[in-house]
């Protein structure tokens, strides 16, 4: 049996099918107005000193920059399960494995460092981050 | 001439006439002028025979995967050349200097020549090897026309050439970092390292991974985006498989070098403290980063040469590959498993016994996926009906070396016996093992493979039987003995011993490097007697070798637009299942055919990359601004040419098939 396609493919068909939505005038604001929100907390925690503790107060801004960069993906970049037919989600999981193993990893690694060759410098890295 | 030493700083930056050591250093004087006549020959004949046209129209401008598949691996072959001129220099010093003869090279260029010999070989060797293949390959594997964004590869491949050139000006002009292939702080910073050898380091790594880190997006989205109908995931050859994991690796590993490289920029240009010894620095974080990108880099290396692996042996045994899926597999759990390992590079550097136990059982576990990969070749040739054709030596070569190469990495990979041969000549000879016989190994067969699907006639087997004994013979004679002097405790970068009872073992090894440059020559040699009995050695079939995957199903070379219709696959090894079920090609029915046009945009951004880059190095500030403006200007400017495609009008397409057509029935008459 002679099985050719005779389907002219140039691959350079724009596949409007493939799940990942162009976003409204509506999603566009409430990502706007999202964004907006969270960039202006982490400047009011530093500005009015909100928190007492600089380490809390570093950990909310890294959170709330975790939390743009969600409201970015899913407001401006239209990521969701199912754009790329499920290639986004897969890629993004990845890189959430593969960013999560090189922080926590360093953390870990260089703490240890630290504590067995610099045993003196314990107090004062906690007295200068405190 | 100017007298104003400000002007002149101006103008130069720290570029001076005594930044050209050719003046004062004899080895580089005749480098210098050797290169020179070279140069003069060469651009002497493309001048005489007019190939300046053809070389910027069919060549430089080309956005073909093809051409710049071919492209990346000349520029690799040539770059091996440099890099193994670096490899039989410190052979030869390590031969002579004991006791009372210094050897004939000072140490302040011994250790340009070591950097510069592992820097050179990782990035533009093994790096533009793995990438030229893969960019030929892939796309003919999937049944593709091109990659996903044609220009986007031409740009990269410029990038990467640009940093190799940046490399290649440092021999003439200043120096090159003498800190070994990594760049190590606290000796990398502007304390310890205040010339410019660092800065051609850095911008020579950062301009190539411009390109490295394009290249590794395009290919990905080529594998997601473009393979032919009914090529589902568990359908595409391993070879693609294996590619879409490197490159996967390489999109996530690229920007962590990016990263640590510009910290180290910062350090150097703008006296900040990410890597100094006080002011809070850590040399340590350096040490960590990097490695966050080396480990994952090696296996970016490696995976492609075990995807060749595997074609090789299929074809060549006449048989499927055995298991698969589990080859899939593997592969995919490498990928994974080469983001946990990356501390085993410095388990002496202090971190105690429950980190260096968790990176030494990960370092051991990623070795059972390799295992069973072995496993699996050997089972595709048991009752395979194997022909010894030379890519099925250099396989089996490998399959030999590379067992002996990853043993004695497991034995690196416990942390009691790494406190031993830590940064001794035990893991020089582990990792050039590894290496040479991994990925040198696999991308030579790879490169004999499909040289004829690339160029329309065979290598020479003879001078290709040359090539592979004497690499193989030569590489147990250059590093055997390594193994032997790491475990007496000789360190690594030496550039004098005293003891003179070590002499022997490294007279043995310059011997194997000998053995090696007649393996390297053989190879240059089967390039040219092969060029020169061409029609001899002429395959008209596109199928030499009897092969199983779809690039075998085109013309040698294929055409421009590579099919004529996109193929349609229903198992795996598509093009045997075909030939099986009695595939009958179209040879009429041709539409026009819609293609990338070809455009100098990367070659000359990448030219503006290289000038930046050496405004950079040599603090020549406005000629940066200038190069970097023009630079963006240019990219923007690009972004307005519209006219970037073309169709190979139905007529053309006919005329093409018609001819392979005629081709093909003086075959079978």
């Amino acid at each position: 049996m002679s099985t050719h396609s005779h389907a002219h493919d140039d691959h350079h068909g724009h596949d409007h099918g493939d799940g990942a939505s162009h976003g409204t005038f509506n999603s566009y604001l409430i990502g706007f107005i999202l964004s907006v929100i969270l960039t202006a907390i982490p400047f009011w925690l530093v500005m009015d000193g909100v928190l007492d503790s600089k380490v809390a107060t570093a950990a909310w801004i890294m959170g709330l920059g975790v939390v743009q960069i969600v409201v970015h993906m899913v407001y401006f970049l239209h990521m969701n399960t199912k754009s790329e037919g499920g290639w986004n989600m897969l890629a993004l999981i990845f890189t959430l494995v593969i960013v999560a193993i090189a922080i926590a990893g360093s953390l870990w690694v260089m703490y240890h460092l630290n504590t067995n060759m610099m045993p003196q410098m314990d107090h004062e890295m906690i007295r200068s981050f405190g | 001439m100017f007298s104003n030493p400000d002007l002149l700083h101006f103008i130069f930056g720290r570029l001076s006439l005594d930044s050209f050591p050719m003046f004062h250093e004899p080895i580089l004087a005749v480098t210098f002028a050797g290169v020179v006549l070279g140069g003069i020959v060469v651009l002497g004949a493309l001048t005489y025979f007019k190939l300046w046209g053809y070389l910027w129209r069919e060549w430089i401008t080309s956005i073909d995967h093809k051409k710049i598949g071919i492209m990346y691996i000349i520029l690799a072959l040539v770059m091996l050349l440099r890099g193994f001129a670096d490899a039989i220099m410190m052979r030869a010093q390590q031969a002579i200097a004991f006791g009372d003869v210094a050897g004939y090279l000072p140490p302040d260029h011994y250790d340009q020549i070591f950097t510069a010999h592992g820097v050179i070989m990782i990035f533009f060797v093994a790096m533009p090897l793995v990438t030229g293949l893969m960019n030929f390959v892939v796309p003919l594997q999937i049944g593709a026309r091109d990659v996903a964004f044609p220009f986007l590869n031409n740009f990269s491949f410029w990038m990467t050439t640009a940093g190799a050139i940046t490399v290649m000006i440092s021999l003439f002009v200043g120096e090159f970092a003498k800190t070994g292939w990594l760049a190590y702080p606290p000796l990398s910073d502007i304390v310890y390292s205040p010339g410019v050898g660092v800065d051609y380091y850095i911008w020579a790594l950062q301009i190539a991974g411009v390109g490295t880190l394009l290249s590794g997006v395009n290919l990905i989205v080529t594998i997601v985006k473009m393979r032919a109908p009914g090529m589902s995931m568990m359908k595409m050859p391993v070879f693609t498989w294996t590619s879409l994991c490197t490159n996967i690796l390489i999109v996530a590993a690229f920007p962590v070098l990016t990263a640590v490289l510009v910290l180290l920029s910062l350090d150097r240009y703008l006296d900040m403290n990410f890597f100094t010894n006080d002011l809070g620095g850590n040399a340590m974080m350096y040490v960590n980063l990097i490695w966050i990108w080396g480990h994952p880099e090696v296996y970016i290396l490696i995976l492609p040469a075990f995807g060749v692996f595997s074609e090789v042996v299929s074809t060549f045994c006449r048989k499927r590959l055995f298991g698969y899926s589990s080859m899939v597999y593997a592969t995919i759990v490498i990928t994974i498993l080469s983001y946990l390992v990356w501390l085993h590079h410095f388990f002496t550097m202090g971190s105690g016994a429950s980190v260096n136990a968790f990176f030494g059982i990960t370092t051991m576990i990623i070795s059972i996926p390799t295992g069973a990969k072995i496993f699996n070749w050997l089972f595709t040739m048991y009752k395979g009906r194997i022909s010894f054709d030379v890519p099925m030596l250099w396989t089996m070569g490998f399959m030999l070396t590379f067992v002996i190469g990853g043993m004695t990495g497991v034995m690196l990979a416990v942390p009691p016996a790494d406190f031993v041969l830590h940064n001794s000549l035990f893991l020089i000879a582990h990792f050039h093992n590894v290496i040479i016989g991994g990925v040198v190994f696999g991308m030579f067969a790879g490169i004999v493979y499909w040289f004829p699907k690339a160029f329309g006639y065979k290598l020479d087997p003879f001078w290709g039987k040359m090539s592979f004994w004497f690499w193989l013979v030569g590489f147990y004679f250059a590093f055997m003995p390594l193994y032997v002097l790491g475990l007496m405790g000789v360190t690594r970068r030496m550039n004098h011993f005293d003891d003179g009872s070590l002499q022997i073992w490294f007279i043995i090894a310059a011997f194997g490097a000998v053995l090696i440059a007649i393996g390297i020559a053989s190879f240059l040699m089967s390039l040219v007697v092969s060029f020169i009995k061409r029609e001899e050695l002429r395959d008209e079939t596109g199928d030499p070798w009897d092969g199983r995957t779809l690039e075998w199903s085109t013309s040698s070379p294929p055409p421009a637009y590579n099919f004529a219709f996109t193929p349609v696959v229903h198992d795996l090894d598509a093009w045997a299942d075909m030939k099986k079920r009695g595939y009958v090609r179209p040879t009429s029915g041709f539409l026009d055919i819609h293609m990338p046009k070809n455009t100098g945009a990367g070659a000359i951004l990448a030219g503006m990359s290289l000038v930046l880059g050496f405004a950079l190095i040599w603090h020549i500030w406005w000629l940066a601004a200038v190069s970097f403006i023009a630079l963006i200007g240019t990219a923007i400017a690009h972004t307005f040419n519209y006219n970037r495609d073309y169709h190979i009008p139905a007529s053309e397409v006919v005329a093409t098939e018609d001819e392979r057509t005629a081709l093909l029935a003086k075959q079978q008459a």
